[in-house]
């Protein structure tokens, strides 16, 4: 099994990955967004979403959606990180998960966008990627890690 | 290590203030007059550094590729250029204080050749750094409050604005806490670092319009609705390059605690939806005129929808901490009368200092103050570069006559805002010797031009060089004074650093069969009553491109009505008699 990295910890990937060509797929199996769609019971479900596909289908089965994989086919298409915010400010909770070509070195942006698991193409030194995710310990912007901006919390501070 | 480990705690009081940083609120040196960091700024700051340099490493050691460096480095100012890598350094809406510009001398001597390049984009360019050494010098940077973050990549990059915002006697507010508020919340941008491609604004405080916000991904124009309140006019969609654009605006009005939710809605439209399989078409202005501007409008007003109000909403506060780095220096109370005076009697015994007066200082909002430009366009140098010696005569000038404070322009020329009238002769002998007292500020020599293909990979044609003919053909100040002001721009590519199609002659290296051609434009203008340039015809070679621009000026020159400026006769007469003279000579 491949390993990847959830909440912070390398751990084995428990899913059955997606077959894009499948008729019918297995209970828990990860799906394309076409695959999903035609599923009658989405209780539990994971989709993967690719570049081009905005997470607006999955939005009145929030809390029905287990795993939300979001595909990332390059390192430069940064479409992926506004679905996964938009997933979380709509109130997802489930496994947020970027997989495919990203690098360490994105780790704490998609972090910051909500995305609490990784599958990386090259899964070759997951530990050397963990430290990635300590790169920054202070942020200017609102994100899904951080919900007030800093200058909100600068004023707190000062008040 | 858990999710609580990821996810930062709310308010991080963890980062002890570093030694010599200021606490929130406090101001220090350069009080009023520029923003400084605090500890939340430093520790950010600071933390790119270390992670640059580790990914530096990381490159050094083989444990990158090339292809994933790439985005890495770009996203902090590192290009691989033709002769060595070229490093942009961020200075934020062109604003510097004299220990910042002294550094920046040092660097260029220690790292570089001694000297550096101020760029379109109001920023600092070094054009012979070692990789190696490219975080030493971020380090460097960071010990002054400087960085080098987003200035390239396909992120949003330095916001800029007009040179003499807080100084200009046309100025409705001042743009610079609008501009400081946009850094911030541009800065590490987690969801906006990797768009279709690069992404720029610039803000405009004053009625007359010394940003280009025309030419902007987003142009923000300060402005007050019926009942006096101020606002932003938001512009979408404008920028040179291949596809030259006017922005759009898509909003009248914008009350400033929107700023940040409605340009977050923006680039959440743009990120989605921009394309990303033509980099020639993946510019906000190829989206804004595929959906047409109402649909466009549309789709930024539903996004914002779901974000307005929220947390990222600013607050008038917030807006307020801006404002007081900005406040204005301890001016003098002068009476204007006598400056006036003082002024004319120096003008009449000077000829060359009246020269420099008329050309390279402007009006200042204060009686007895002046805004001085010192000119980077001197004939025989390359349009913008500035020495270690220069830069370091400009910090001790700045701290002598201006409060410490310098500022770049997006036309390569530096600028000390608040001089004192009486002290305008001395200054003045002080530049002279050192290069930096051209006479030439909005003449045809102050050119805008793009390192092209001396420096840069991307250039089909080489710029300086024909900037250098142009400049050294038309030397004499009373000719360049006698044509008015003109607007010469030079780009040795159609990226179009040298915004050639804004000016009012815009010049553009073409490649031909493997041979530099050069594309000339009339009637650019970057104005409020912003256009893009005409082609005039066929490209010339670079021999023939003084005779050209000779041929252009003296058929104005026969043209023009009373105090006609050549913009104004070109758009009287249009393209056509310009285009009869240049061709009927066989070129």
């Amino acid at each position: 099994m491949p390993k990847i990295i959830r909440r912070g910890v390398i751990t084995a990937d428990n899913r059955h990955g997606i077959d894009a060509d499948a008729e019918t797929t297995l209970p828990g199996q990860v799906c394309t967004l076409a695959q999903w769609l035609k599923l009658a019971d989405k209780c539990g479900s994971a989709v993967q979403l690719e570049p081009g596909q905005p997470p607006a289908p999955l939005l009145e089965h929030l809390e029905d959606i287990e795993l939300v994989v979001i595909h990332f086919p390059v390192l430069t298409d940064g479409r992926g990180f506004s679905y996964g915010r938009e997933l979380r400010e709509r109130g997802y909770l489930g496994e947020l998960r970027a997989s495919g070509h990203f690098i360490r070195d994105q780790l704490t942006y998609l972090v910051r966008c909500g995305f609490d698991a990784f599958q990386m193409a090259d899964n070759t030194d997951l530990e050397a990627a963990l430290l990635s995710l300590n790169d920054f310990s202070e942020h200017y912007q609102a994100a899904v890690d951080e919900p007030l901006p800093l200058f909100r919390r600068r004023q707190i501070a000062a008040s | 290590m858990n999710i609580q480990t990821i996810c930062r705690p709310l308010f991080s009081g963890k980062v002890a203030p570093r030694e010599g940083t200021l606490p929130w609120g406090r101001h220090g040196e350069y009080d009023g007059l520029m923003y400084v960091y605090d500890q939340y700024d430093q520790t950010i700051v600071d933390e790119r550094v270390a992670q640059f340099r580790d990914q530096t490493a990381r490159f050094l050691t083989g444990q990158i590729s090339d292809e994933a460096f790439l985005p890495l480095r770009l996203q902090n100012g590192l290009y691989v250029q033709r002769l060595a890598p070229m490093l942009r350094i961020a200075v934020p809406y062109g604003l510097m204080n004299s220990t910042q510009l002294r550094k920046l001398a040092d660097i260029s001597r220690d790292y570089d050749k001694g000297y550096a390049h101020i760029s379109t984009r109001q920023n600092v360019q070094l054009n012979w750094p070692q990789l190696e050494e490219v975080p030493d010098i971020l380090e460097e940077l960071a010990s002054v409050q400087m960085h080098a973050i987003q200035t390239s990549g396909n992120c949003i990059r330095n916001t800029t604005t007009d040179q003499f915002a807080g100084v200009a006697p046309d100025e409705l507010d001042d743009p610079r806490p609008y501009c400081e508020i946009i850094r911030q919340w541009s800065t590490l941008h987690p969801e906006f670092a990797f768009l279709p491609r690069k992404f720029k604004i610039a803000v405009c405080g004053s009625r007359q319009d010394r940003a280009a916000i025309h030419n902007h991904d987003i142009g923000l124009d300060l402005v007050t609705d019926a009942e006096n309140n101020l606002g932003l006019k938001v512009l979408v969609g404008g920028g040179l390059g291949r596809t030259p654009a006017i922005g759009a605006v898509i909003r009248e009005w914008l009350h400033p605690t929107h700023l940040l939710t409605y340009l977050e809605a923006i680039l959440r439209v743009y990120n989605q939806h921009g394309r990303r399989d033509n980099k020639y078409k993946a510019r906000i202005k190829i989206l804004v005129k595929a959906m047409g501007v109402p649909a466009f409008r549309e789709a930024v007003e539903q996004e914002w929808r779901s974000l307005k109000n929220g947390p990222t909403t600013l607050t008038q506060q917030a807006i307020d901490h801006a404002r007081s780095f900005f406040r204005a220096p301890d001016y003098a109370i002068l009476d204007s009368e006598d400056a006036r005076q003082d002024i004319q009697s120096r003008c009449m015994a000077d000829p060359i200092f009246a020269q420099w007066f008329q050309s390279n200082t402007q009006a200042h909002r204060m009686p007895g103050y002046r805004i001085v430009t010192l000119s980077l366009k001197a004939t025989g140098y390359a349009p913008g570069d500035i020495t270690a010696e220069q830069m370091e005569l400009v910090a001790e000038l700045a701290d002598r006559y201006a409060y410490g404070e310098i500022r770049s322009t997006h036309q390569q020329n530096l600028v000390l805002a608040d001089v004192r009238m009486s002290l305008l002769y001395e200054l003045w002998q002080e530049l002279q010797p050192a290069g930096l007292a051209t006479a030439n500020i909005g003449f045809l020599t102050d050119m805008i031009c793009c390192p092209g293909g001396d420096y840069c990979s991307l250039a089909n044609a080489k710029s300086i060089p024909v900037a250098e003919a142009i400049q050294s053909r038309f030397d004499s100040l009373d000719y360049l004074y006698d044509l008015g002001p003109i607007e010469l721009n030079i780009s040795g590519c159609m990226n179009a650093c040298g915004h050639h199609h804004i000016g009012h002659i815009g010049i553009l290296g073409v490649d031909k069969k493997g041979q530099e051609f050069y594309q000339v434009s009339l009637g650019g203008s970057q104005s409020k009553d912003a256009s893009l340039g005409k082609i005039l015809g066929p490209s010339f070679k670079q021999e023939d491109m003084p005779d050209i621009i000779d041929t252009i000026l003296c058929t104005y020159l026969s043209l023009r009505k009373a105090e006609e400026s050549f913009l104004e006769t070109y758009r009287r007469v249009g393209i056509n008699p310009f285009k009869e003279r240049v061709y009927a000579q066989n070129y």
